[in-house]
């Protein structure tokens, strides 16, 4: 990718692809139910069956979403991982921002006074 | 010949789905994003149309990473949801066209867009979401094209190509020989990012710079480099590509019928704009 470095965030590139390819085909296996319940059953045998890294499967172990996206992790595949534990989006925000969930809340809701705004810069009718 | 009639465009955030199964639509949270709907479904009442062409991007339900297509066209006669992996509740499958489908294949290939064709495709939320925003409590009456652009693994088309494959597509539409009057429905966006220390920022300016060219100056987002893209609406704020497929689609010039903007929903500043050819 061109450009300077963006803080806190990661490109899911062809250089992440390759490297997070063993993990991301272990979290798209989870679609199925199935998969779900065998990797709750034996989750070490399970990231083997795929091939893991140590590195992958100690960020697993550890539910760590940064370390998941430093391993190759996409967050659209990690998003079926986190799925397992009930969690959603805005818990893993929380994780990863180091605010609990509700501040990760609040702070997404204290931009909803530009909503009015940037509605009424549409049809002036509605 | 086949005629477009507008575009709607909305963001697909899959809470919206869980709100949707569990009737939250009154919910203080969640009633200002569903209000918004109403005149988006007042437009499909009045216009009717027989086809939905749907742009968007596939969350590793259709695609994994061993084949991922820049942009695929879904050319089935029937198209099914699945289990995600989260929780979202499957909708009924909905009807293909698969003429039309073919027709906009043969005449984007042509155009030099050398698409991915799919006569089997699982359509994930960032399809059935938009459905049930649009036509809710029902069947779509309409039948589909999806079409799906990688938002997700870079390299991504650029924005200037996006809007050259949206009127390519759109090309192909109103040369196909139907009396079908075809809506385009694109989805994603606007601005938000899951991943990294970044997570949860979000872009309002940026946001209704974006929807203010959609109208009539897309040309203005075409400008703009992916990496800007990311920088300026996030990672995931990328599906406003998306969008500009589908504004390709129209063509121009449009005139804007209804929007509404609302932060939050989920991590997402959400979206809806509906416009119409002049």
């Amino acid at each position: 990718m061109s450009g300077t470095p963006i803080p806190g965030t990661y490109l899911f590139d062809g250089r992440m692809a390759r490297k997070g390819y063993a993990l991301n085909k272990m979290c798209y296996s989870f679609n199925d139910a199935k998969n779900r319940q065998e990797f709750r059953v034996d989750e070490d045998a399970y990231c083997d069956r795929f091939g893991l890294s140590e590195e992958q499967k100690l960020a697993i172990k550890n539910r760590s979403v940064l370390a998941l996206l430093a391993a190759g992790g996409n967050v659209y595949y990690l998003a079926k991982f986190a799925g397992i534990f009930g969690l959603n989006v805005q818990d893993i925000g929380a994780q990863q921002t180091g605010l609990s969930v509700q501040e990760f809340k609040a702070r997404l809701a204290s931009y909803a006074k530009f909503n009015a705004a940037v509605t009424a810069g549409g049809p002036s009718h509605v | 010949m086949s005629e477009i009639l507008g575009s709607i465009s909305t963001s697909h955030v899959p809470a919206i789905g869980g709100a949707i199964a569990k009737c939250l639509q009154q919910d203080p949270y969640w009633k200002p994003f569903f209000d918004g709907f109403n005149r988006a479904q007042a437009w499909l009442a009045e216009h009717q149309p027989d086809v939905a062409v749907v742009v968007y991007n596939d969350h590793g339900l259709n695609f994994f990473l061993d084949k991922m297509p820049t942009f695929a066209i879904g050319a089935a006669a029937t198209y099914t949801s699945s289990d995600e992996g989260w929780g979202i509740p499957t909708i009924a499958p909905v009807g293909g066209d698969q003429e039309l489908s073919w027709a906009i294949i043969e005449g984007v290939v042509a155009d030099e867009f050398d698409v991915t064709t799919c006569q089997e495709m699982l359509i994930d939320h960032a399809v059935t979401i938009p459905l049930q925003l649009l036509w809710p409590d029902r069947t779509p009456p309409v039948r589909i094209v999806p079409i799906s652009v990688n938002t997700v693994q870079h390299p991504l088309p650029s924005a200037a190509r996006c809007l050259k494959f949206g009127q390519a597509i759109g090309r192909a539409i109103t040369g196909f020989p139907s009396e079908s009057k075809v809506v385009v429905v694109s989805t994603g966006g606007l601005s938000h990012q899951l991943d990294g220390e970044r997570a949860g920022m979000i872009n309002p300016e940026f946001d209704e710079l974006c929807l203010n060219s959609l109208v009539n100056e897309p040309t203005k987002l075409t400008g703009y480099s992916t990496h800007n893209l990311v920088e300026l609406s996030g990672t995931q704020g990328v599906e406003i590509l998306n969008w500009i497929v589908g504004r390709g689609i129209l063509g121009s010039p449009t005139r804007e019928i209804h929007r509404n903007y609302h932060i939050p929903i989920s991590n997402t500043a959400s979206a809806l704009q509906v416009l119409e050819r002049r």
